[in-house]
């Protein structure tokens, strides 16, 4: 089975990529500093969704990914992954090939071509010989708006939306569980941001993976998400869970729609509370 | 367009020429500083430079001229080749991993700054004969740039290539081969070009204290026979091999990261 299409559906079609977090503290330096960036989190993502997280600099959004991805330790609660521990206190998971993150500055590397960095994972973890790999990739690429036809740029010689879509790409080759996404569109002008999250539902639509994605602007995250999560300034826990019921496949008549309004409207008081908290406390992002 | 302006380039390159050679002239034949006037002309260093039957006993068509530059070359690269072989390496995992570094940045810190000139006497007590002695002291220089230029680049690999590469799967040695060589190369190559220089420049410094060969050799040993113009052909003969040397490397270098030029929009420049 070589089609693209077939393997990535496996993990969503098994039901696998519930994501459960519970009651996640985590202080940095508990012994001097004692910054509490997360206190008592719990969240729940059923397989397939597209959760987003919106909070303002600083509220430790980025730490429950870093926790969740593997790059950090939680110092209280604990997070599942398909009903499995991932994280505990004693355990801090290796970051892997299940749950992939897409950076906010992009991380491909700039010494592999697009084609090199898409197999990349499949590569190193040994899972099919380098012309399989090749071909699923070619195939992949292909399939998202015939980017097979940059295999062989270097990324250097693309523009930073292009460069993103093919990281999208990078993680997704490995079927992962979940992909994680740090705010990968922060940098972006509001034309190219929107063309990306065309790119980006089309690639959810056509996969059904679990995706976190963490962003502040609010839009992004009714336009993209199942759930919108509202996190509180430091310390960060869940303010308000919102269930986006807007149907897909989402259009640019969605962002005027009236549901997309309200939904809007109940959401945006919450965030300007905590935006201005942080504000006025004159915090920088913890990590 | 391009080929135009390379021809600029040229002429601009025989015009800095031309004027080097011009003062060199004006200061031995019109200067009023009478000591000025033992250096040899332009024309006199390049009549015995290519005269077949050289008054002092050296020019190209000498075998002595050859043997001089392939002392000296074989020394110089021979330096060059260990300090890569062990800078290359040490800088990596200084960069890499914290405890290495924790260990060898105190000594590196305190010997580095030590010039090579003072380890000439510990390097003739210490090694049977002067040829390791001279390879010896080249070497360190050599070593110190390479280390410190190869543990600069590990350092300035952004720190999301290596997360990206442990999500995607990597091991440790993926994330050598893959990340940190690869993401390294710029800085460790910059490194090996003032490698080779500081090469060059401390093995004519050990070559005029202790060895019978070399083009370093040469220079002192014609001052004291009072052979002025082969002083002058040994040093441009120095400023060629060196360049040569140096441009190996970035042709090398080049080659090996082809991506940056094509990143840079600079491919088949």
């Amino acid at each position: 089975m070589t089609d693209a299409a077939q393997i990535l559906k496996t993990t969503a079609d098994s039901g696998l990529g519930h994501l459960s977090v519970q009651h996640v503290h985590k202080v940095y330096d508990p012994h001097g500093v004692h910054v509490e960036a997360l206190q008592d989190c719990s969240l729940e993502i059923p397989s397939g969704d597209f959760i987003a997280v919106v909070g303002p600099s600083g509220c430790g959004k980025s730490t429950l990914l870093n926790i969740l991805a593997g790059f950090d330790n939680l110092t209280g609660g604990r997070v599942l992954l398909d009903d499995e521990p991932l994280a505990t206190v004693d355990h801090a998971p290796r970051p892997g090939p299940d749950r992939v993150v897409v950076f906010q500055n992009g991380a491909l590397f700039p010494w592999k071509t697009v084609l090199q960095n898409v197999v990349y994972g499949l590569l190193v973890q040994k899972r099919m010989p380098e012309s399989e790999a090749n071909d699923l990739g070619m195939e992949l690429l292909a399939k998202t708006g015939g980017l097979d036809r940059i295999a062989n740029s270097f990324p250097g010689q693309l523009s930073s939306g292009m460069q993103r879509r093919v990281e999208i790409l990078r993680a997704l080759i490995n079927n992962p569980r979940i992909l994680l996404l740090d705010e990968p569109f922060r940098a972006m002008d509001t034309v190219s941001k929107t063309t990306m999250h065309r790119h980006l539902l089309d690639i959810y639509d056509q996969y059904h993976k679990t995706v976190f994605f963490i962003t502040h602007d609010l839009d992004e995250a009714i336009f993209l998400a199942d759930t919108v999560v509202v996190m509180t300034t430091r310390p960060g826990t869940i303010k308000l869970r919102l269930d986006v019921d807007l149907p897909r496949p989402r259009t640019r008549e969605t962002i005027t729609s009236h549901r997309f309004l309200e939904l809007k409207q109940q959401a945006v008081s919450a965030v300007h509370e905590e935006a201005k908290k942080a504000f006025e406390r004159g915090e920088r992002e913890l990590a | 367009m391009r080929h135009k302006l390379l021809q600029q380039r040229f002429g601009l390159m025989w015009l800095g020429y031309l004027v080097a050679i011009f003062a060199w002239y004006a200061s031995v034949k019109w200067l009023p500083i009478s000591s000025f006037q033992r250096l040899p002309d332009p024309l006199t260093v390049v009549i015995e430079w290519f005269n077949p039957d050289p008054d002092y006993g050296l020019s190209v068509f000498t075998v002595d001229y050859y043997l001089h530059i392939w002392y000296s070359t074989a020394r110089a690269t021979t330096s060059f080749l260990l300090a890569v072989m062990l800078g290359v390496p040490l800088g990596i995992m200084m960069g890499w991993r914290a405890r290495v570094h924790e260990y060898a940045s105190a000594l590196l810190s305190i010997l580095r700054p030590i010039p090579p000139l003072a380890w000439v006497p510990v390097a003739i007590l210490i090694f049977p004969g002067s040829e390791p002695a001279v390879i010896f002291v080249t070497f360190l220089v050599a070593f110190f740039a390479t280390t410190m230029n190869t543990l600069l680049g590990v350092r300035s690999i952004d720190s999301d290539y290596f997360r990206a590469a442990e999500c995607l799967g990597a091991k440790p040695a993926d994330i050598l081969r893959d990340i940190i060589i690869p993401g390294a190369l710029p800085s460790i190559f910059t490194g090996l070009q003032i490698a080779m220089g500081a090469a060059w420049f401390s093995l004519v410094a050990g070559e005029m204290i202790a060895a019978q060969y070399g083009l370093g050799f040469m220079i002192l040993e014609s001052y004291n026979l009072v052979q002025y113009p082969t002083i002058v052909i040994m040093m441009v003969t120095l400023g060629i091999v060196g360049y040569l040397s140096s441009a190996i490397i970035r042709v090398v270098g080049n080659r090996l990261m082809r991506w940056r030029e094509q990143s840079l929009g600079l491919a088949g420049a």
